[in-house]
């Protein structure tokens, strides 16, 4: 059996005795038998290390692992610089509670400090919090920050990956708060239709996505201006790598941007942990849920950080709070400036402009080997093909080869995606298999 | 010292990708005009940033870390290294099923041990944290009462010594709170309950052992009373710590439940996060489980939905990689380690109270659970010393304070939790050093008062950080 | 400090202040000092209605928020706006910074003068 407590039977008998217990027994009787369980617990034997290892590792090989990944839809494939493991597996940083106590946990504080600061110059926003669980939620989250005792009605493109909707429809069946969709044309928020449909409703925010779940470039200005038309906030769900270089959300003028920061540094890791930014205007800083950590001194003087802004938050609001966050994705925020703080201005520019050009150079050559484009706009690192053959079977093809396709979208389109970890070799064999099948 | 951005030069970086090995393409949309200050340093200014870093935090391994309620036990490296396999973490979530197998079966494992420890019927893995598994169990019990037509029911009942997360969920979640008052031994006074109930009772949220750290003996009675009213009864397993192998949520008449993976099953708080806060339910709530959860077939592994699920808690499985932590520390315990946890969880607390109770006053002197809570009322009137003040004294021997001001139905409140993976000889040291603080506080209490004098800084100024908000580096 | 004699008082540590037909509420010096620094106050907007005994706003300290019960029901014609950005006004002069200006009151809660309000806070500590 393994065990992790280090005092022994005999310790644990004298310490028993020496605060007037008889046994461990006497000692629970406080719990009444009527709900003691009367046999062990049905679980396997504890085990030694060795074994305990053997038995995982085990379950992590029966894993698949890819030799090339063009599959994203959510989660997404990227280089993770190794000083990036190596620091956010610093023991401190690891084992530490939330930073309640400041004297002692400025570490912490100041890298949460660091991360908002990160995540303001990204989407150009006042103010970022410490980050919650993914970009899903944080879309969710977003949505409740808009609504007030007036507006309770969201309105979310159909564009937006259908999860982070699937999220903010169960987040508004707790609150009560209506979901209403607005119609894609050609792969993009119909903001005509927009406009008609959020007229006088009483819209409390607009969600839109950059790029879109089809991995389109939206009209993020043109939407922020029918959302705040119809006097609602607007919201963006944004991925990172696209901040480098499209318009920022506060340049388009949004209030609220937010986006899932895996990209940018996380493993792909089965979809978790991840972490969801959010960020706002200096307006709605005091509707921003979760932590946020600010500047001020002690009484020498010193420069210093502590959470603050914290009569917004559960522990003192209570049932009066804006959301329930407590804990959220600190380790996973620090992951986030270490990477950042690795590849600078110059290596985050020059990760999206490789993405872009290679979902390009990949979607001319699918579209030789006879997967046609869907949409006609300009898209970031993800496009839709379509064809006439199964697209599940394209992908069990591709899969015997080694490589993770597109994801299927429908029975024959398939959503691709390219990173800078896809090499031209690559694509190139990758092209060259789909010309097979295909033909 | 200085924030990252403070440091380096521009032009400075690490070499980190090959160039493109295909034709640049420049997108034709509105692009970004605003500089991005982004950092701009060596490795090893990098590097040395974080290490003095990681001086000024405190971690459960820099030393004993009694945070009540949190459960800051030792978090095991092999946990770690586990979840550091390139075959789960190279993983995509939207793979195919066949190719993911190792991940599911992980899945599957866990929610079965899960269900085996907490005494309930399913188990779901996608909620990211202890207060998202709240809201989680909290729209199950509402989907519920909606299926069976009775939306009338929309009262959550919280007893005021509750987590605050608890009436936060309940509000997220739609449902008016009723707050009840605790009995003078800390625990429901089920009279009061008897009137809460009725009609509109959706149902009740507690935790057992409570937030004082006792086990409330009246436990099938209240869970009775609840369900004889037609409301369900939610388990906040926080304190699971406590109980895991000598009682269980599912016996004590509890519907749905919440667990705190980074809290009873040793993965590590991150300095706030990932954690992971797992939902099991009985059979009448399953039909509304969210997302989608591991089922074993004959050919293997399979994911499967609900088709009332309230929806999706969050993207994908959840925070997988705590998961596979939570399981390797489940698979080296096994049913006795688990139950020696509790053992010895609840013997360090008891411990503790018992050879403090000469120096601090008790706000319950009873045998205690997992963690007890001690008051300085008295002290603040006496000698006008705080919890504050006990808690900023102990910073300075390199011990991390109890959670102080909870729960809010004790006055000046400290609550202590030791957990299971402390020595003896640990507990003693920390018994010593609470005295002695205690001692200085009567002869000196200006020395206590200002309080730490040997950490990086001295107490913050939290008023002027809220009143004039500094929330990111303004670059000049 | 002491107690104007001017105003009403309300057992929630309101004060209330009577300018013709409209209605002045604030906080009282006993609640700023329980309180301590405040870091900001929520206000309703004006043309809300407030209702006697209900919470119309919150004053909010580094740890903790208090509801502001509204003494009377009418509706709300002038917030003080200067206090969100100076909420320390409230505890440098707490019976100078008023909050919120109510008209076409309907109702009042039972309202101390200053005497008995002293009274009263003397039993509260």
């Amino acid at each position: 059996m393994g065990s992790y407590v280090p005092n022994k039977k005999a310790e644990q008998e004298a310490m028993l005795k020496e605060i007037g217990y008889q046994s461990f027994d006497d000692m629970f009787s406080v719990i009444p038998d009527s709900v003691k369980l009367k046999a062990p617990l049905h679980l396997p034997s504890g085990k030694s290390e060795f074994e305990t290892a053997n038995c995982i590792k085990k379950m992590a090989a029966k894993n698949k692992q890819y030799c090339g990944i063009f599959r994203g839809a959510g989660a997404y494939n990227h280089y993770i610089p190794s000083i990036v493991k190596q620091i956010t597996s610093k023991e401190a940083f690891v084992t530490a509670y939330t930073p309640y106590q400041a004297e002692i946990s400025q570490g912490i504080l100041q890298s949460i400090f660091e991360y908002q600061t990160l995540i303001c110059q990204l989407t150009g926003m006042d103010v970022s919090n410490a980050s919650v669980y993914d970009g899903a939620t944080a879309a969710a989250e977003a949505c409740a920050m808009c609504k007030d005792r007036k507006k309770k009605t969201f309105f979310v493109s159909e564009t937006v990956d259908p999860k982070i909707l699937s999220v903010i429809k169960t987040y508004s069946f707790g609150s009560g708060c209506e979901v209403v969709m607005i119609p894609e044309k050609d792969g993009q928020t119909d903001l005509i239709k927009a406009k008609e449909l959020m007229a006088g409703t009483g819209a409390a925010s607009l969600l839109v996505q950059q790029p879109n779940y089809y991995g389109q470039i939206e009209d993020v200005r043109g939407a922020v201006a029918v959302a705040h038309e119809a006097g609602a906030k607007a919201i963006v769900s944004c991925n990172p790598f696209s901040l480098a270089v499209l318009e920022t959300p506060a340049e388009a003028g949004a209030d609220v941007a937010v986006g899932e920061a895996q990209p940018l540094g996380l493993p792909l890791a089965f979809g978790g942990p991840y972490i969801g930014f959010m960020a706002c205007t200096q307006d709605m800083m005091r509707k921003l849920p979760g932590r946020i950590v600010g500047q001020t001194n002690d009484e020498e003087g010193n420069r210093a950080y502590v959470l603050t802004l914290q009569a917004r938050e559960q522990h003192i609001r209570r049932e009066k709070a804006s959301s329930n966050i407590c804990s959220n994705e600190a380790l996973c925020a620090m992951t986030v400036a270490v990477y950042l703080g690795a590849m600078g201005e110059k290596g985050v520019t020059e990760v999206a402009n490789q993405c872009v050009s290679k979902a390009h150079y990949l979607q001319k050559g699918l579209a030789e080997a006879g997967l046609t484009k869907k949409y006609d706009g300009e898209f970031f690192h993800e496009f839709v093909t379509c064809c006439k053959e199964s697209a599940y079977e394209l992908c069990d093809r591709l899969e015997e080869k080694g490589y993770l396709a597109g994801l299927p979208i429908s029975e024959h389109e398939l959503l691709w995606c390219a990173t800078e970890m896809n090499t031209k070799e690559q694509m190139d064999d990758l092209i060259a298999l789909v010309k097979e099948v295909v033909a | 010292m200085e924030l990252i951005f403070e440091l380096g030069q521009e032009g400075r970086g690490l070499d980190l990708l090959p160039a493109c090995d295909v034709e640049k393409v420049v997108l034709q949309a509105p692009k970004r005009e605003k500089k991005m200050h982004l950092p701009h340093v060596s490795e090893t200014e990098l590097s040395r940033h974080y290490s003095r870093l990681e001086k000024r935090t405190h971690g459960v391994n820099d030393g004993f870390y009694p945070l009540g309620s949190c459960t800051m036990k030792y978090n095991p490296k092999v946990n770690e290294e586990m979840a550091a396999l390139p075959g789960f973490t190279n993983v995509h979530p939207l793979a195919p099923v066949e190719s993911v197998q190792g991940c599911l079966e992980v899945l599957y494992t866990l929610q079965e041990d899960l269900k085996e420890i907490a005494g309930m019927d399913h188990f779901t893995l996608q909620p990211a944290a202890g207060a998202h598994g709240e809201f989680t169990g909290l729209l199950l019990i509402k989907a519920y009462h909606k299926a069976n037509g009775d939306e009338k029911r929309t009262k959550i009942i919280v007893p005021d010594s509750a987590h605050g997360t608890n009436p936060a969920s309940a509000a997220m979640a739609g449902f008016d709170i009723v707050n009840i008052p605790s009995g003078e031994d800390g625990c429901v006074d089920v009279e009061a309950l008897k009137k809460a109930v009725g009609e509109d009772t959706a149902g009740l949220m507690l935790t057992n052992p409570n937030t004082v750290g006792i086990f409330d003996k009246n436990i099938l009675e209240i869970t009775e009373i609840i369900h004889k009213s037609g409301g369900l009864c939610y388990y906040d397993g926080a304190n699971l710590n406590a109980i895991m192998g000598q009682c269980r949520p599912g016996d004590m008449g509890f519907d749905v439940v919440h667990l705190n993976l980074h809290k009873t099953f040793s993965t590590p708080h991150g300095g706030g996060g990932p954690g992971s806060g797992p939902v099991g339910c009985k059979d009448l709530l399953a039909p509304f489980l969210p997302g989608c959860y591991a089922v074993k077939t004959e050919e293997g592994f399979e994911y499967e939905a609900c088709e009332e699920s309230i929806g999706s808690m969050r993207s994908f499985a959840g925070n997988f990689l705590v998961i596979v932590k939570a399981l390797t520390y489940i698979t080296t315990l096994g049913a006795e380690g688990i139950k020696e946890a509790s053992q010895n969880a609840v013997l360090n607390a008891n411990y503790m109270r018992v050879k403090l109770a000469d120096a601090y006053d008790m706000a319950y002197d009873v045998t205690c659970m997992h963690e007890f809570v001690m008051t300085l009322e008295k002290k603040k009137k006496e000698i006008d010393i705080t919890a504050m003040d006990i808690a900023k004294a102990m910073l300075d021997y390199g011990i991390h304070p109890p959670t102080m001001y909870f729960p809010l139905i004790v006055h000046e409140a400290l609550m202590v939790e030791p957990t299971e993976t402390e020595t003896k000889e640990e507990m003693d040291h920390v018994i010593a050093v609470l005295h002695e603080i205690m001692e200085k506080a009567k002869k000196d209490p200006e020395y206590i008062k200002h309080s730490p004098h040997h950490t990086v800084i001295g107490r913050p100024d939290e008023v002027k950080a809220a009143r004039t908000p500094v929330v990111a580096y303004t670059f000049e | 400090m002491s107690t104007p004699t001017e105003l009403k008082y309300s057992k929630t540590h309101e004060w209330v202040k009577e300018e013709g037909d409209v209605m002045v509420i604030g906080l009282t010096d006993f609640a700023q000092n329980e309180l301590g620094d405040l870091v900001f106050v929520n206000l309703p907007e004006e043309g809300d209605e407030v209702e006697a005994g209900e919470a119309f706003g919150d004053v909010e300290s580094v740890k903790a928020v208090s509801d502001v019960i509204s003494p009377v029901s009418g509706e709300v014609c002038a917030i003080n706006e200067d206090l969100l950005d100076n909420p320390a006004a409230i505890n440098e002069d707490a019976y100078g910074a008023w909050l919120i200006k109510v008209k076409n009151v309907s109702d009042s809660e039972e309202l101390m003068d200053a005497s008995e309000y002293d009274k009263f806070c003397e039993s509260e500590k």
